[in-house]
């Protein structure tokens, strides 16, 4: 299958390209840029005119709910979300069920994501046994079987001996250690940002502390261990700060940051929706102004989906009992584009974001342009507007707090390793 | 069509009912109109007339149609009306509804000697087998005609009438 | 983003699930409302057919007999006819969801729910999924609210103080697990007390609570300062030995209204609890039962309080 893109605005942040030319696909790997290959005669002529091209999206979190919680998600239906959100390569956090603590889970996950359409799936192993907390896993074991890092997902590891163990034990092999900040004991049973909104709503509250204390802690033993820490959905201008001090420091510390708390505030929960519960809560606008301003200047390194479907039984409940998540994976894009909008930031620098930068942290090849890379694009109409609907949606998870609202940005051609995996017609969008 | 002056009709009705009264006679005015009218007579009467007063909002028959009224006033009778020959004081009677839902209400305080009924106007227009025993002025004003009694500030009554 | 969900269209009050964010003139109307039916305990039959034919149903996913028992005597001195529900955690464990419950109920003709659960926002996601005709009562939501409590808390300073506009009020106690104390935070501010305090130690305060409108004290004795108003909190058992406090004897020691602390208040100051009490934890006996105490007036109001309510609700 040979594809030639023609009249797109090409933005590739890696090669420094944001300029109108063609791009040419053939078995599978970009052979051309602005001037076609010799000799190449296309199958197909996509025509891109007023949509930009660019690297598939890298998402650094979606849940594809396989194996273990098919009745909120099956893999099936979550990559063609992933692709029809423009997605072509993410990393799945291990909290499945089982978790993946075992090489087999890892390799049919991995051999059945590769046996359907859609993105690149690089899981993200259980950094301990059944991410309990006491024993830690065969990391090297895992790492064979495509396991691109090690994380506890959202439980964290009680026993801090137990977590500076395995971030040693990862450190030997240089494996990247994947962290949420979350104090457990100062979380407790909360729901909601310890601010103004929970104390009125009565909502048990989540202190900014619960994730100071926890980066407190994986900062110190990061110095201890000489680890390298990917600290996973931040939320506070705090817990910022710091991460800013421990790369001054010269620490191997990258952080990311949940797409959603880039516009939403505590106040969004105002009126106890229950999609509108994700963890870590929605902070104080302060908090989501740092976040803002961190993404634009560089401090936090990237931005994910942190896909997480959830189906209605789960989410239709009391705000505090409702799982806790949000559907992202076709918002990414959209929000992305919408903060750079209001922070007054280039498209390249949104799309690098959410391309090249997460590409980097995961050590893959995804992300970029050049010729001889795979052919992972991402074709958008930067101007349409979309409405966020349980239609419009094609994860089956329809729990987003964007539910009814109209996003720009949306995403015509999803091309995975030189195949079209998603198109939307301009007439049946 | 203009009416008597209030206190005019408060002093045929006096005259009226003066000759009836028995020493376990007692008032009760139907709030609001009738609460203002029953004080008149009650100050005509002399003596030492029991009074009492009812808001027969939570006895309307028209609840489920226009719910409860917004301005709901305690009633309250501080005597026991066991007995008692009551006489019902309301300003205007027309359905006649609003004395069914009050003397339902009575019934909820307990069981009267009897019950007889002073208005100040009668305008007709009854959906009810309801007749007063004594009656200030009667005419008939037309259904699609509003007619009440007012107290200014100094206590002054009036009556207002316009478009139903 | 969803219009008050709380009112009609009109601005008649349609559910009842929160005292925040209802205007003065409705918390008003109830109380004006509820001072007709105070009358109605005249009457020897204590009754009004007002909601005859109506069907309220008591759903209490909490259990707790005394709240119940009083939605129940002000629904059935309303006549309607009242179902109670004691839906226990077990059940709703075995797969059915609140919403499930409350679908199958409105398929029996439910005419009103009185709603007891212990998440916040319970009351508001029934609000939010039941047919058009059916209106809801919040009758405790977790830590969120408690809007009766709160409208009979305001009855009966209206009651005894003939208004708010001039009063120092305190509220002593667990503000942090209360939904009757954000309730009546609600209420007092928006019928305009223009000094509201609450007391109580930091472990027992939310943060942020100023930003509802109130002053802080730490200190029993500075807080209850030439107040007019002492409304106490219940001390939950689970609560008074722990990481909150140390033990229930210093809790009282430093928090328990006794008569002498009292005597900082006004002296025509009134004493306020929404029961059950802990004598001698939160409250010394000689205060809950002395002169000074309206406790027991507040259950009958409680009643009335109720009745308007629903009265209002029903026929909107």
């Amino acid at each position: 299958m040979k594809i030639q893109i023609k009249n797109g605005r090409l933005i590739d942040p890696k090669n420094g390209i944001d300029a109108q030319q063609d791009i040419y696909i053939a078995a599978g790997d970009i052979v051309g840029i602005g001037n076609a290959p010799a000799d190449f005669h296309a199958n197909r002529v996509i025509d891109a005119t007023g949509l930009v091209v660019c690297p598939g999206l890298v998402d650094l979190s979606a849940r594809l709910r396989e194996p273990g919680f098919e009745y909120m998600a099956t893999l099936e239906s979550e990559m063609r979300a992933a692709a029809a959100g423009g997605v072509t390569s993410l990393s799945c956090p291990p909290d499945t069920d089982p978790p993946l603590d075992e090489p087999g889970l890892v390799e049919m996950l991995k051999f059945r994501a590769k046996s359907m359409p859609g993105p690149r799936v690089y899981p993200v192993g259980a950094l301990t046994w059944k991410l309990k907390g006491e024993r830690i896993t065969e990391m090297a074991e895992l790492h064979e079987a495509g396991c691109v890092a090690f994380s506890q997902a959202d439980t964290p590891i009680l026993d801090t001996l137990v977590l500076m163990r395995a971030m040693e034990y990862a450190a030997t092999f240089g494996f990247p250690v994947w962290l949420r900040p979350r104090d457990a004991h100062l979380v407790k049973d909360g729901v909601a940002h310890d601010g103004a909104v929970a104390a009125r709503l009565g909502l048990p509250p989540i202190p900014v502390a619960s994730e100071t204390v926890a980066l407190a802690t994986i900062v110190l033993l990061m110095k201890a261990t000489g680890a390298r820490v990917h600290v996973c959905r931040l939320s506070s201008a705090e817990a910022i700060a710091m991460v800013r001090q421990a790369k001054s420091d010269g620490l191997p510390i990258s952080c990311d940051i949940n797409v959603h708390h880039l516009h939403l505030t505590e106040l969004d929960v105002a009126d106890f929706n229950p999609n509108c519960h994700l963890y870590p809560p929605f902070r104080s606008q302060r908090d989501r102004d740092a976040i803002r301003a961190a993404v634009a200047d560089g401090t936090i390194d990237a931005i994910c989906s942190d896909h997480a479907p959830v189906d209605d039984d789960a989410k239709e409940l009391p705000f505090q009992e409702a799982e806790p998540g949000a559907t992202g994976l076709e918002l990414l894009l959209p929000l992305t584009l919408r903060w750079a909008k209001e922070q007054r930031c280039g498209l390249g620098q949104a799309v690098d974001l959410i391309t090249r930068r997460p590409a980097e942290l995961l050590g893959i090849e995804a992300g970029q342009l050049g010729v001889g890379a795979p052919a992972d694009l991402c074709l958008f109409d930067p101007e349409a507007w979309w409405q966020v609907t349980r239609k419009s949606l094609h994860s089956l998870g329809k729990n987003s707090p964007f539910l009814g609202m109209e996003l720009q940005g949306q995403v015509r051609y999803t091309i995975i390793d030189g195949h079209v995996d998603f198109e939307r017609n301009h007439n049946n969008a | 069509m203009p009416l008597p002056a209030p206190n005019e009709l408060i002093d045929r009705l006096a005259e009226q009912i003066r000759p009836t009264l028995t020493p376990d006679c007692a008032l009760i005015g139907i709030h609001t109109g009738g609460v203002w009218v029953m004080e008149e007579l009650a100050r005509r009467l002399g003596g030492e007339l029991p009074c009492g007063s009812l808001d027969i909002a939570f006895y309307r028959d028209d609840f489920s149609r226009i719910g409860l009224h917004p301005v709901v006033k305690p009633s309250h009778i501080g005597f026991d009306i066991e007995g008692r020959r009551l006489l019902l004081v309301d300003d205007v009677l027309y359905t006649g509804r609003t004395v069914r839902a009050a003397m339902n209400q009575l019934f909820d305080y307990g069981r009267p000697a009897a019950i007889r009924l002073a208005v100040l106007v009668d305008r007709g227009g009854r959906e009810l087998p309801i007749c007063p025993d004594f009656s200030g002025y009667k005419f008939d004003l037309a259904d699609d005609r509003h007619l009440s009694l007012t107290r200014d500030a100094a206590g002054a009554l009036g009556f207002v009438q316009g478009a139903a | 983003m969803s219009p008050n969900i709380q009112l009609n269209e009109d601005g008649s009050l349609r559910h009842l699930l929160s005292l925040d964010g209802l205007p003065a003139r409705i918390l008003t109307q109830i109380l004006d409302t509820a001072d007709g039916f105070l009358s109605v305990t005249e009457q020897e039959v204590k009754k009004v057919p007002l909601l005859r034919g109506k069907a309220i149903f008591n759903l209490f996913f909490e259990p707790s007999t005394r709240t119940r028992t009083t939605f129940e005597i002000a629904a059935k001195r309303l006549s309607a006819d009242v179902v109670n529900l004691n839906i226990s955690a077990s059940s709703q464990s075995k797969g059915e969801t609140l919403l499930d419950t409350v679908a199958n109920l409105s398929a029996m003709h439910a005419d009103m729910f009185i709603v007891r659960h212990s998440s916040a926002g319970a009351a508001h996601l029934i609000a939010r999924n039941v047919a058009d005709h059916i209106r809801v009562m919040n009758a405790g939501d977790g830590r969120h609210a408690h809007p009766t409590q709160g409208l009979l808390d305001m009855f009966t300073i209206r009651h005894f103080k003939g208004g708010f506009h001039n009063l120092r009020i305190a509220i002593v106690g667990d503000i942090l697990h209360s939904r009757v104390a954000r309730s009546q935070i609600n209420a007092l501010t928006t019928l305009g007390c223009p000094e509201l305090r609450v007391v109580a130690p930091k472990t027992l305060l939310p943060h942020d609570v100023e930003g509802m409108g109130v002053h802080v004290h730490h200190r029993l004795e500075d807080g209850i300062k030439d107040v007019d108003v002492v409304m106490m909190l219940r001390l939950q058992n689970e609560r008074m030995q722990g990481a909150l406090l140390p033990s229930p004897q210093e809790y009282f020691k430093y928090w328990g209204l006794t008569p002498d602390k009292l005597k900082l208040a006004k002296p025509d100051a009134i004493v306020m609890h929404p029961g059950p009490m802990n004598r001698g934890v939160e409250i010394d006996s000689d205060v809950a039962d002395g002169k000074q105490s309206v406790i027991l007036p507040q259950v009958t109001y409680g009643i009335a309080v109720r009745m308007a309510v629903m009265s209002i609700l029903a026929g909107n």
